[in-house]
């Protein structure tokens, strides 16, 4: 297909100033990630994966070269435009999940439609259900945070990430908290969400078999991509599960 | 983001931390009702002044003898012997607008009954006395005009003076007492006046015909003093312009000559104490305004500690799209409900304070509309000068840096 892709960087740097030093976080990214790909940004800790994913998020700008989103070029907007981008066109997952205390399933899912464009409470209701729903929790639209597992409560940071629709879902290191059978939940419902709606979803994480459940991994180190390829073998969650389980089951038996 | 979800968003987070969101409120409760019970202090002892000269007639004016300016010797008020009677009976006749009038002789004097003997103020006046000082019998009657005419040696015993000379309570009227060494007949005690705004208890007085003060106990033919009242909704400016030109013509003054006399209102007086009673109510309220000053202090103490704890919830906001201004917006409409709850149950704090204050201490206190306005404002304008610092500290955090905010 002839589509403009999601995210398409040229040459872009990023250079941070502390106290006296220059760190260079990102030593010219060229990267294009077409629209309906599952990617995973791998590297150890100060690769810059993660400078690349706030970039890609409009959370910073560039200190050089150029970002387009969606056929727009963003890398020179002001604050408030950027804003505005990160509530239409982006969902943000967190590894520390970042719900809000003592605030229902619900209302934290309703959370990125009280800025941007005004919703009438009602369709903001009726959406943030339909977004809980998607993501298996649609029993649980009144509980508070503290009364959900981690794996719940990471379900309803998706559901917070998804409810205007975004065309890029970002996940920084999302099962960075979680279990292994979590983990492998969570992975399920990215790869759910990226197969049956053919969502974008960029993916940082420093496991290596979380990034196999990815069509793509992206490896960076000092600043720069050092390694860019299809997986070979894709995990599917579906199977892992079962492969969990039963590997559970052989253990106590 | 519109108004309604911000304050809703403002009134869930102060619910959420309802301790300390009641201490906090506490601060601007105190300020609020403080102001409030101040001014009400305040304006509770300026209408119980203004009464107290209402009382003594606020149409009243007195004309007294002035210094004698002649020798080089300057005497005090009451000196010259320029003001007489015909001066008071002209005044009745040209000046229009006067109700009643009574010239005045006034001397101390040793007055002595059966039983007891009393140094006091024995007033000289004419029979219209009562009406111009709104002064009602205990018990007796007042003397008449035909007294007056004809200097009989009767008198009229102020409360102080009857309980001195005969026991407090008695009813003397139809006994004798001596004034100098006359014999007077005790006609009628006044009722009680109390203590005069300003000056001596009004009620230490004995007040006989001033034509007898003249002739039996001083010997003289001018007087000291001319009180009298003037009609309703005559201005003080025009009778007191009119007396003047009058008994600078019967004296005789020339036009360089200072006036030998002086013409006073107590509404003149009025408005000097009124003045006074409103400085002080101001200087109360701003002393108690401080405290709404450290009340928002408070407010910006726990905001900022607020916007630090919830840094991430900050970053959260902005990753989703919040703009800097609606961060800054919700947490400065935080403070400033914050601070407009205090105020109105500082209000209402007040309201109960002012009413115990009253029927406690016995003072009158009036909670008026614009003191609760005014520290209802205040409050609002406290919220938003002291939450706007940590509110633009929010606003200005980085998205990233909030995000990873441990």
């Amino acid at each position: 297909m002839n589509e403009t892709p999601v995210i398409a960087v040229r040459d872009l740097t990023k250079t941070y100033a502390v106290g006296e030093i220059e760190v260079r976080a990102l030593r010219g990214i060229s990267l294009e990630i077409p629209r309906g790909q599952f990617v995973a940004l791998t590297g150890p800790s100060g690769s810059g994966k993660s400078t690349f994913m706030h970039l890609a998020g409009c959370l910073d700008r560039p200190t050089s070269g150029m970002y387009v989103l969606n056929g727009r070029d963003v890398s020179r907007l002001s604050k408030r435009d950027l804003s505005l981008v990160r509530n239409h066109e982006i969902g943000f997952v967190f590894q520390g999940f970042n719900l809000l205390p003592r605030t229902s399933a619900i209302e934290n899912v309703e959370l990125p439609m009280l800025y941007g464009k005004p919703v009438p409470a009602k369709e903001r209701r009726r959406r943030a259900a339909e977004a809980l729903e998607q993501v298996g929790l649609g029993s649980r639209l009144d509980h508070h945070p503290n009364q959900l597992s981690g794996g719940q409560q990471q379900r309803v940071a998706i559901a917070r990430a998804l409810v205007n629709k975004p065309s890029l879902l970002l996940a920084d290191e999302p099962t960075g908290n979680l279990d292994s059978r979590t983990s492998i939940e969570v992975m399920g419902i990215f790869q759910r969400l990226n197969a049956e709606q053919g969502l974008t979803i960029v993916l940082v994480t420093h496991e290596p078999d979380i990034a196999e459940y990815a069509s793509r991994i992206v490896g960076f180190r000092d600043g720069r991509v050092r390694l860019d390829r299809p997986v070979q073998q894709r995990r599917e969650a579906v199977d892992e599960i079962q492969r969990y389980d039963a590997e559970g089951d052989a253990l106590s038996a | 983001m519109s108004p309604i979800i911000t304050l809703s968003i403002a009134v869930t987070a102060l619910r959420r931390n309802a301790m300390r969101t009641a201490l906090t409120a506490l601060g601007m409760i105190i300020g609020v009702a403080a102001v409030i019970v101040m001014v009400a202090i305040g304006h509770g002892a300026q209408s119980s002044i203004e009464e107290r000269i209402r009382s003594a007639g606020t149409n009243v004016v007195t004309i007294s003898a002035g210094s004698n300016a002649f020798g080089p010797v300057r005497q005090g008020f009451g000196n010259t012997t320029t003001l007489t009677p015909e001066d008071a009976q002209a005044i009745v006749r040209e000046v229009p607008g006067i109700d009643y009038l009574s010239p005045g002789v006034n001397t101390r004097q040793q007055v002595v009954s059966e039983t007891a003997n009393w140094n006091t103020q024995v007033q000289g006046a004419s029979a219209d006395l009562p009406s111009i000082r709104a002064w009602s019998m205990e018990a007796g009657t007042f003397f008449t005009t035909q007294d007056v005419e004809r200097a009989e040696k009767v008198a009229v015993l102020g409360g102080v003076a009857r309980d001195e000379l005969f026991g407090t309570g008695a009813d003397p009227t139809g006994a004798t007492i001596r004034i100098g060494s006359q014999p007077f007949r005790v006609i009628g005690v006044l009722a009680r006046k109390g203590q005069a705004a300003m000056g001596p208890d009004q009620d230490d007085t004995v007040v006989v015909p001033y034509t007898t003060v003249q002739k039996k106990l001083l010997g003289i033919t001018h007087i000291q003093s001319i009180i009298l009242s003037t009609a309703n909704g005559v201005p003080f400016q025009t009778v007191s312009q009119r007396v003047t030109t009058l008994l600078r013509a019967r004296h005789k003054l020339a036009i360089d000559e200072p006036d030998d006399f002086s013409v006073r209102s107590l509404e003149e007086m009025a408005s000097v104490l009124t003045s006074t009673t409103t400085t002080m109510t101001w200087l109360l309220a701003s002393i108690a305004a401080v405290s709404l000053l450290v009340g928002g202090i408070g407010i910006m103490n726990i905001m900022l500690v607020s916007v630090t704890e919830r840094t991430r919830e900050i970053g959260l906001r902005l990753s989703v799209g919040a703009r800097d201004i609606d961060v800054l917006l919700q947490f400065l409409v935080e403070a400033v409900v914050l601070s407009l709850a205090g105020g109105a149950i500082g209000v209402a704090m007040g309201f109960a304070a002012s009413r115990a204050v009253s029927s406690i201490m016995g003072w009158t206190a009036v909670v008026t509309g614009d003191a609760v306005l005014m520290s209802f404002g205040f409050a609002a304008a406290v919220g938003v000068f002291f939450g706007f610092y940590p509110a633009r500290k929010a606003a200005a955090l980085d998205p990233i840096a909030a995000l990873r905010y441990e």
